[in-house]
């Protein structure tokens, strides 16, 4: 097992079974991962190959059956409950697909409301939200509730959200669904450009193209193994991906 | 603090909800406070009617009187003990009284009756007797006439300015019996009272007995009657062991267990109006679980304490109850106010049963504040009790399912 200092995720031997005493479902079968700072990887592979599992798995909101999880050198998978809910907020920032903001909440408040769960201080707060919102490009819609933005700025502020904890890597399933091009390349900037400013970490689990092609690294679940693990410069898709037609 | 503006924004997301949530509180206080208002004063009044029908708030006795109901149980009159008991806080009235029984007589017939010795002027001022006078004259101090309840005097088929013969057993045994002449005719609501009542003036009830000087009871109206037996206590402690202060509840006991027979109906009825309230009130909480589901499932899954959460739900459901209530109290103050100046009047067959009854045909409510806080309380209550089902389903929420559409 890695534990460089560098090493943000080191899953090993994880296996996640659905429904194991009726029809079982191998949803994660025996995965090995190792993730290192930095890294803009996407997890790709057909519906039902286990991508959102693995992703709930690493991201400390499902349990797996078999193996062991550790973000940052902590092994997640010891953690009860409570403290696994603390240990999201501060170390693991996520994107959801879709329904992501808090509509009662501008798009300042949702950002906010992550650091007052850390109970930072005022000043502090209203600081990094500033930045947070010069970075995804959206100051002028700081006072804007999520109805009134769209989808692909909703997402922008999801992705602020998820930076304002100041996690150790950020977790985005299936980002840029529900976006069209424009907004998706947008996203796309917006993380690519945190990632290498910011060495933020991204994990996508995706089954689109556009995520895929500016990805450093993809890596292939088929039937809830690693099919494969592709890590790249270029900007070009893997062969890996392109045959499995996604 | 940013909770709570959160809970307060979250309150507002659904304002037809809210409305709708708001709206069931405000109007089941208002139903709770009303029917309760109105037992109350229902009540209030059936005790008023009794009391003032004859037997008075309290009535003092010689100690053991009221077991053993005979004139060598009266005691002596002083104005020193009368003094007394006018001189007790809340006492607004103190009647004396000389009660027996005797057989009356007219030309031709008889029957057992109850004769009262009375001090007219007194007397008024607590049973408004001069009132119930359908013929005649009402009595003075020293007077040697009767006052015949309706039904006796139809018994002895007797009139004003007729005599009547009294026989019975005066003060330690002697014999007691007088003629006198019929000065009114009273008519009771009650038919006991109306078939065997009759009063004299008090020297001549007393002369009748042999019992000059001496009493069967104090009867005693009073300022205010909730605080009954706070001052049945002080009167007792005042006067001393020799007497018994007693209230209209210890002497008669059938009208209390008659009110609460209709309490133990009433609080069916308001249990019936809590339920459906309930379901009211659970049914907006089981569409705004639903609703809220997936966005719970995420507040949790980015971080947020499942104690937070249910902190803020805790919020939520304050507010929304605590704006309904208080709103429902304050809408109900006029309303209850209004029915209490203005009480709602029984008509046709009713209102005569009543009427013929003696008593007033209305329903008016009560204004006790204790009605529009306990009311007030009960609801609240239950609101935050219905409150727990979202916090239980925090309790059990798991992230990745709540965020499965």
């Amino acid at each position: 097992m890695n534990t460089s200092t560098s090493t943000v995720i080191d899953a090993h031997k994880v296996s996640r079974t659905f429904n194991p005493e009726t029809i079982p479902v191998l949803a994660v079968d025996d995965v090995h991962l190792h993730l290192e700072r930095g890294e803009f990887t996407a997890l790709v592979g057909p519906s039902g190959s286990g991508k959102t599992t693995l992703l709930n798995l690493l991201g400390g909101l499902d349990k797996p059956d078999k193996g062991i999880i550790h973000i940052n050198g902590v092994d997640i998978t010891k953690l009860p409950a409570n403290k696994l809910i603390d240990f999201r907020l501060h170390n693991i920032g996520f994107v959801f697909q879709s329904f992501n903001l808090i509509p009662v909440l501008t798009a300042k408040e949702n950002v906010e409301l992550i650091m007052q769960l850390q109970h930072r201080k005022k000043t502090e707060i209203a600081e990094r939200v500033k930045i947070l919102f010069h970075q995804i490009g959206l100051e002028d819609k700081v006072n804007t509730r999520p109805a009134q933005l769209s989808g692909g700025q909703q997402q922008r502020v999801a992705v602020a959200r998820a930076l304002a904890s100041k996690p150790q890597f950020v977790l985005a399933d299936e980002p840029t669904a529900n976006l069209d091009s424009k907004s998706a390349a947008n996203l796309l900037d917006v993380m690519a450009k945190l990632n290498v400013e910011e060495k933020i970490t991204f994990i996508f689990s995706t089954h689109d193209a556009r995520v895929i092609e500016r990805a450093r690294r993809v890596i292939t679940l088929v039937d809830g193994q690693i099919h494969s693990d592709t890590a790249r410069v270029e900007t070009n898709v893997p062969h890996e991906v392109d045959k499995l037609k996604l | 603090m940013w909770l709570l503006k959160f809970s307060w924004k979250n309150m507002w997301r659904n304002r037809n909800r809210t409305a709708i949530s708001m709206a069931a509180i405000f109007f089941a206080v208002i139903l709770a406070v009303l029917t309760s208002s109105l037992q109350e004063g229902v009540f209030d009044n059936l005790v008023k009617n009794v009391v003032s029908f004859y037997s008075g708030y309290i009535q003092v006795h010689k100690q053991g009187y009221w077991n053993e109901r005979i004139l060598d149980n009266t005691f002596e009159s002083t104005t020193l003990l009368e003094n007394k008991i006018l001189q007790q806080a809340n006492v607004k009235a103190v009647a004396p009284r000389v009660e027996s029984f005797a057989l009356a007589s007219s030309n031709e017939f008889t029957k057992g009756c109850m004769v009262v010795g009375i001090s007219p002027e007194s007397e008024n001022s607590i049973t408004n007797l001069s009132s119930k006078l359908v013929a005649g004259n009402y009595l003075n101090d020293n007077d040697l006439g009767v006052l015949v309840g309706q039904g006796l005097a139809k018994r002895l088929r007797i009139n004003i300015q007729d005599t009547i013969v009294l026989i019975g057993q005066g003060f330690h045994g002697a014999m007691a019996a007088g003629k006198y002449m019929v000065a009114g005719i009273l008519k009771f609501g009650s038919p006991d009272l109306n078939n065997q009542v009759l009063f004299l003036a008090l020297p001549t009830a007393q002369t009748l007995y042999s019992a000059e000087g001496m009493l069967t009871s104090y009867v005693l109206s009073l300022e205010n009657p909730s605080l009954l037996r706070e001052t049945a206590q002080h009167i007792q402690a005042t006067i001393g062991s020799n007497y018994e202060a007693m209230t209209w509840e210890e002497m008669m006991p059938e009208v209390i267990q008659h009110i609460n027979t209709d309490k133990g109906s009433m609080l069916i009825i308001q249990g019936i109006l809590y339920l459906l309230i309930c379901f009211g009130i659970l049914g907006t909480l089981l569409m705004m679980m639903v609703e809220r589901k997936y966005e719970m499932g995420m507040m949790v899954a980015i971080g947020m304490k499942k104690k937070t959460l249910m902190q803020l739900l805790m919020f939520e459901s304050i507010m929304t109850v605590f704006s309904g209530c208080i709103l429902g109290i304050i809408f109900s103050i006029p309303i209850v106010y209004y029915l209490y100046v203005y009480p709602i009047q029984f008509t046709g067959e009713f209102a005569k049963a009543y009427a013929d009854f003696g008593f007033e045909p209305i329903f008016p409510t009560s204004i006790e504040a204790s009605i529009f806080i306990k009311q007030g309380l009960i609801i609240l209550v239950l609101s935050l009790l219905l409150a727990l089902y979202p916090i239980v389903k925090v309790a059990r929420l798991n992230p990745v399912k709540a965020m499965k559409k």
